[in-house]
């Protein structure tokens, strides 16, 4: 069987191998046997949960120094491995570090590259989501080795038992990768809340949120449905929700089981970022908000009304 | 300094995107043209490095003959000249062929800021920045929030998933950034006349030592199977507010198995 590599992406806050790895793998035994591509600590321990997945081996990249440059170190060790295992295939999770890394992979190895696949067939055909979801493309790479970046939550993880082996790999950073350096790593996240690319419910606020404070109602919302909180750009750049919980155009791409957009309009860089989520439901106060068209369901009115409310059913129901 | 900005001509962010039955590239006649929203941003920070810094900003696009009116669009928002490169054999260029193409336009003229948007609104692939870096071999400090430069220092806040990390490379660099980094300036009534005056280097593959048979469709490693329009979704339920809003989402979502 020939090897098919796949990069592993941890959770930052506790180390552990986040889904996403889980289901890169789950499309990586259609192509071949797997294994696995492991930056910082706890790779071995990860090894059984990978072994489960159906992962055989672990290469375990460690050491501070690898981990202060930016990307360049990824690239570095995946075509030392492609060429030391005649790997067929390469997996990589769609986050920023990734995409980036399989480009840079490609343009190394020569190799095409396929971004943003939400499904991959045992022939190598990848499935990609256009145009905000508005078309669904096949596509192959046709020269070199097939590399992949991979939308999370596209599939869901299926277990293949088998046992995972630990390879310590033994690296050095290269005069590529030093040509970049991190210095500082600035924690600005909340904790506690499933990882929003991940989560399979998404609850998100907007403008109509009003403020900080306003975030707390969602934030309840979130919590009674083990939901991860994501936000508009105008609440983000208001400063009322950090950031990276921004979704859409130029924040995360979220395909949830659930999205629940409180107070947020719906313009076209919203939705680049949502589009995709199978059951949308809008709470709006104003009835022509260009979101409620893509509503499974919607509820015309004032959130602050409507969204407690909807929290104490959820909570008495599961009491 | 020397400072390259590299833009892109997509269709209008609000247009219904579609690709074309003919060869399953983007149908670009579909929809008019404008500069990629998120490459606004990357001029804006070039003109103002070179404002803090002194010197030149030269707009680079690569695209059909009318992405020529990209290229007057960052030139009216104030960069001095431009490179456009246009040939008939780059339709249907992948990211292998665009990257190495922009590389050979700005290989070996000088330049000590290469800056980007992090992605485009039509192909949205965010990659573009860092296979230029690796063809160019030089320092790549991409999804920047913050850019400062000190001599040949530069230091950037590359956005992170918690939050953000402080990198530091230095010149020549290729830089990407994001929306939050700056507010576009609106090009004025002078700017847009000036432009009109700049000089414009329209150049072929040919011209920049590259085969045409390198570029475009028939060359690209990836290729398009098949592709279709996903069926609308059909029309939800929207209901007013009276009081039991809350429960009704409620009973939808147990409805749908949710809670
Ligand atoms: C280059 C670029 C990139 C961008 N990237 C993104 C991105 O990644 N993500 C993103 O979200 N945006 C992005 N935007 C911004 C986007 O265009 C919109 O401005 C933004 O999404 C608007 O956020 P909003 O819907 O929360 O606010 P608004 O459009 O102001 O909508 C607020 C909504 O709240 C409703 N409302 C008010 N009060 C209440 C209440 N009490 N109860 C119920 N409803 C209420 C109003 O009726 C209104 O519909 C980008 C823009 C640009 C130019
Ligand atoms: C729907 C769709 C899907 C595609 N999928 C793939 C794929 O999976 N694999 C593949 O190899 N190709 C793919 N392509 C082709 C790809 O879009 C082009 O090769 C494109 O030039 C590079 O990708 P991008 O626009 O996503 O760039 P990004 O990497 O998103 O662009 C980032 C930045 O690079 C700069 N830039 C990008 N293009 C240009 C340009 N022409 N001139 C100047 N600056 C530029 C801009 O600053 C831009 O902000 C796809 C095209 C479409 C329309």
């Amino acid at each position: 069987m020939t090897t098919v590599l796949v990069l592993a992406e941890r959770d930052s806050s506790n180390g552990t191998a986040k889904k996403t790895t889980l289901e890169l793998l789950t499309l990586a035994r259609r192509l071949g046997e797997p294994q696995v591509v492991w930056f910082g600590d706890q790779g071995s321990e990860a090894a059984s949960v990978l072994g489960e997945y159906g992962a055989s081996a672990v290469h375990v990249v460690g050491g501070q120094d690898m981990a202060d440059h930016p990307v360049v170190p990824i690239v570095d060790v995946l075509q030392a491995l492609v060429a030391e295992l005649d790997a067929t295939a390469v997996l990589v999770p769609s986050s920023a570090d990734g995409k980036e890394a399989a480009g840079r992979l490609a343009v190394r190895i020569g190799s095409g590259v396929i971004t943003d696949a939400v499904d991959i067939s045992e022939s190598g055909v990848a499935t990609q989501s256009v145009f905000g979801g508005s078309t669904v493309v096949h596509s192959t790479v046709t020269h070199g080795i097939g590399i992949y970046t991979v939308r999370p939550n596209s599939v869901a993880p299926e277990p293949a038992p088998t046992t995972c082996g630990v390879i310590e790999v033994d690296s050095t950073v290269s005069e590529a990768a030093k040509s970049a350096r991190v210095v500082e790593r600035t924690v600005a996240g909340k904790g506690g809340r499933p990882e929003l690319t991940e989560a399979a419910v998404v609850v998100s606020g907007g403008r109509g949120v009003g403020g900080s404070e306003g975030f707390e109602v969602i934030e309840k919302l979130a919590d009674s449905l083990g939901a991860a909180v994501g936000a508009s750009r105008a609440a983000t750049d208001a400063g009322w929700y950090p950031h990276q919980y921004q979704v859409g155009q130029t924040g995360k791409t979220v395909s949830p089981q659930l999205y629940i957009a409180n107070g947020i309009s719906g313009a076209i860089q919203h939705r680049a970022g949502m589009q995709t989520s199978k059951v949308v439901v809008v709470v709006n106060k104003d009835a022509e908000a260009p979101l409620f068209e893509l509503a499974d369901f919607g509820v015309v009115g004032d959130l602050f009304e409507v969204v407690p409310q909807l929290t104490d059913e959820i909570d008495s129901r599961s009491n | 300094m020397k400072i390259a900005v590299c833009v892109k001509q997509v269709p209008d962010t609000w247009a219904e995107k579609t690709l074309s039955a003919e060869d399953s590239t983007l149908d670009r006649a579909a929809a008019d043209g404008v500069l990629n929203e998120l490459d606004e941003y990357a001029v804006e920070e070039a003109l103002q490095l070179a404002e803090a810094h002194g010197g030149e900003v030269t707009v680079v696009s690569m695209g059909p003959e009318r992405a020529a009116e990209t290229v007057r669009k960052a030139l009216s928002m104030g960069a001095d000249a431009g490179i456009h490169v246009v040939d008939d054999s780059l339709h249907g260029s992948d990211a292998i062929a665009t990257s190495a193409v922009l590389a050979a336009a700005l290989d070996g003229k000088g330049f000590d800021l290469i800056v980007f948007g992090s992605e485009s609104t039509d192909a949205r692939m965010s990659v573009i920045p860092a296979m230029v870096a690796e063809r160019l071999g030089i320092a790549q400090l991409t999804f920047a929030q913050r850019v400062s430069v000190s001599g040949s220092d530069v230091t950037i806040e590359r956005v992170t998933d918690y939050g953000f990390d402080t990198v530091t490379g230095s010149t020549p660099a290729v830089i990407s950034v994001v929306e939050k980094i700056n507010e576009p300036r609106y090009p004025s009534f002078k700017g847009i006349m000036a432009a009109k005056k700049k000089p414009v280097d329209t150049v072929t593959v040919a011209d920049l030592g590259l085969e045409a048979a390198t570029v475009g469709q028939a060359a690209a490693w990836s290729a398009v199977q098949d592709f279709a329009a996903r069926p609308p979704k059909p029309a939800g339920t929207v209901v007013t507010d009276e009081g039991d809003g809350g429960s009704r989402i409620a009973a939808y979502l147990t409805e749908q198995k949710f809670i």
